[in-house]
């Protein structure tokens, strides 16, 4: 390598030092931008808890079914024992009401069985299953922020 | 002491000169005001242009090309006049409204029934934006169709496309105050649009780590479902974001305008004097200048001087003439949109219930072919298909860069001929794929356990998008000029737009069927 190549190659200090201040200005940058879209996302949200009661076992009788209209969740009741279905349709969030065949959705008309698995429209998931509990004083509680696995039921005393 | 005193004695004493001030208060005033004297010759016409503020946007002398009604439709002076209207009726619905959700409602309402000329108010607000769609459209067909991109004019159709979604985001914005059933379901659809990639991050198993659709989806709600944050934040985006956003990119766009040299117009075009417009043969000038000598600065750096060309004896002074027949555009717009708002009024449904969607559940009409898409894939259709078609119109200028024929519509006979095929065809395609999903469904009605990935990669609204560019590459293939396909593109994109648009409009009812008009939805 000539003597000439190797200058044209070497970093000089002020060449260094530029780029460096360069780099120390784009990350500040984008640490900045990433801390004020932080800001915009906040931390508490003033919304409801998504644990509610549902009342004792008695109130659901073995094949009945009930949709809790203020929490979008419908709760039914078989042989197997008590599941939790949510009602928000997973494709943009529109309520669903039940069909002969499940689950429509009246937004952009997407389909779910009984069990929530899609079998028309655009729905990209399975309608949620929530967690139900039950207190210590027998009241049952279902846990809409608690996702479980579709086919859960609960068998309550 | 004597000599000051003569001095004093020539010259009237202060008392004397206040009582002259205040005697021709009126002339200095307007002296100061309008500086260069009434504009009743042509220097004092150019004079008045170039000092005042507002007037100095334009050029002091304007091309009889841009004030040939035929070339600009005025298409772009409507579209800013209906910004203006709705910058100041939007201010008096201020006086009004708060952004609460307790009360928002309720302020509509009182609006509407009960405020002395409220409800003529919120309709000229609402159709003056809404018309601003239609217009700011039809104005980038106008510049589209009259090859008007070019020549330093590139990026001032980026900042167009820009302008062209903040007026759809600020449009859609302003359909959420009210807090009625629609705004509180279009919320609710667009939040979930927002969090649309999570149909992709869920296929890779990533959502865990990266929710970006979530976050996206709690940033605009301030929440996880529509609250009092969300209409905050929605309205801090109507009233102050995107207005802003919009003067910044307007202010830009009008600059540039005068910075190109003007509106676009052909290389030779020459007034016979009586109105009649001939195009001529450009003449050839030598020297390293184009057209003639010049010390000016801003043409030493820029190669020219704005708004300068080489037919400068057809320019006419703006005042009057360029003026007037913007004054006349904007007051038959106000007349225009004052009458529409008096016969036809702005919806307002019952309050916002989280209970009942309302069904069908509709976007407003704007959106109305986007939600056609997402009938297929919230993901694609929501996020995809758009984007791609935005980031297809901001590619238009730099990849048809060829400088033949400009300002004139369609070019020449080709373009007429390309502009009518690509609307033939693309009316046919759009048509006959939506009958075809309507007709037998799509992936999911025939496989229902088919795997999401499937439905992303292939939906109607893709395979439309794939039609429509690799048609226009077969027109560029075929009339060798990407002036053709660019044609060809637009025509295509705005064909898909309306037909979509009108079908989610007018064909869809309840549960998004197919119904020929509203008239055949069943009755609840």
């Amino acid at each position: 390598m000539s003597e000439k190549a190797r200058d044209k190659d070497k970093v000089t200090r002020r060449d260094f030092l530029g780029l460096a201040a360069f780099g120390a200005a784009i990350l500040g940058s984008i640490g900045t931008l990433m801390g004020s879209l932080r800001f915009v996302k906040s931390d508490v949200y003033a919304e409801e808890s998504k644990k509610f009661k549902i009342g004792k076992v008695e109130n659901f009788p073995i094949g009945s079914t009930k949709k809790l209209d203020e929490k979008n969740v419908f709760i039914f009741s078989d042989d197997n024992g008590l599941f939790a279905i949510s009602a928000i349709c997973t494709h943009l969030g529109c309520i669903v009401f039940p069909a002969e065949f499940g689950f429509q959705c009246p937004c952009h008309g997407s389909q779910y069985t009984k069990n929530g698995d899609v079998i028309g429209g655009p729905a990209p998931r399975p309608l949620e299953w929530f967690q139900i509990q039950q207190e210590v004083d027998g009241t049952l509680f279902v846990d809409a922020g608690k996702i479980v696995p579709q086919g859960t039921k609960y068998i309550f005393a | 002491m004597k000599n000051s005193n003569d001095i004093q004695n020539e010259s009237p004493s202060g008392l004397a000169k206040y009582k002259d001030n205040l005697l021709s208060l009126k002339s200095s005033f307007l002296g100061s005001f309008l500086r260069s004297g009434m504009p009743t010759s042509d220097k004092s016409r150019t004079a008045v242009v170039v000092n005042n503020f507002f007037l100095h946007l334009h050029g002091a002398k304007t091309h009889i090309n841009t004030l040939r009604p035929s070339f600009t439709l005025g298409l772009g002076i409507i579209s800013f006049s209906l910004l203006v209207i709705a910058f100041i009726s939007g201010g008096f619905l201020m006086v009004y409204y708060s952004p609460a959700i307790e009360t928002a409602y309720n302020n509509i309402k009182d609006i509407n029934f009960v405020v002395f000329g409220g409800r003529l108010m919120r309709n000229v607000h609402k159709w003056s934006g809404e018309a601003m769609i239609i217009f700011v459209l039809l104005h980038m067909a106008r510049v589209v169709y009259t090859n008007s991109y070019k020549r330093g004019r590139e990026f001032n159709w980026v900042i167009g496309v820009i302008l062209l979604i903040v007026t759809f985001v600020v449009n859609l914005t302003g359909y959420m105050l009210p807090w009625d059933q629609l705004s509180y379901w279009a919320l609710v659809i667009v939040a979930n649009i927002a969090a649309a990639p999570k149909e992709l991050t869920d296929i890779f198993g990533i959502t865990q780590y990266f929710d970006i659709g979530g976050d996206t989806k709690k940033i605009l709600l301030g929440g996880t479902e529509p609250g009092q944050d969300s209409l905050t934040r929605v309205y801090l985006l109507h009233i102050i974001v995107l207005p802003l956003a919009i003067c910044t990119a307007l202010g830009v766009h009008f600059w540039r305008i005068r910075k190109d040299g003007g509106l676009s117009k052909p290389d030779a075009i020459k007034s016979t004097g009586n109105g009649v417009v001939n195009i001529t043969p450009a003449q050839k000038t030598g020297g390293i200048f184009p057209t003639h000598k010049t010390y000016g600065l801003m043409e030493l750096a820029k190669g020219r001087t704005p708004a300068v060309d080489n037919d400068v004896e057809n320019t006419v002074t703006s005042w009057p003439h360029l003026f007037i027949a913007e004054i006349a555009i904007f007051i038959l717009t106000l007349a225009a949109v004052i009458a529409y708002s008096y016969f036809v009024d702005a919806p307002l449904k019952e309050l916002a219930n989280p209970m009942i969607p309302e069904n069908p559940a509709k976007a407003p009409w704007y959106f109305l072919g986007l939600q056609e898409l997402v009938s297929y894939s919230a993901f694609m259709g929501g996020q995809g298909l758009p984007g791609l078609a935005i980031a297809g119109l901001l590619m238009i200028p730099y990849l048809d860069r060829e400088q033949e024929d400009i300002g004139i519509w369609f070019s020449n006979r080709q373009g007429k001929m390309i502009a009518l095929e690509s609307f033939v065809v693309s009316a046919i395609t759009v048509i006959g794929s939506l009958a075809f999903v309507i007709n037998f469904g799509w992936f999911r009605n025939w496989w229902p356990n088919i795997h999401q990935l499937w439905i992303i990669a292939i939906n109607p609204g893709n395979l439309l998008l794939g039609f429509v560019v690799a048609y226009s590459l077969w027109v560029i293939k075929r009339t060798d000029s990407t002036r053709m396909g660019a044609i060809s593109l637009f025509t295509m994109f705005l064909v898909s737009y309306v037909i979509l648009t009108y079908t989610g409009t007018v064909l869809r009812g309840p549960n998004w069927e197919f119904y020929w008009s509203a008239s055949q939805w069943p009755i609840h």
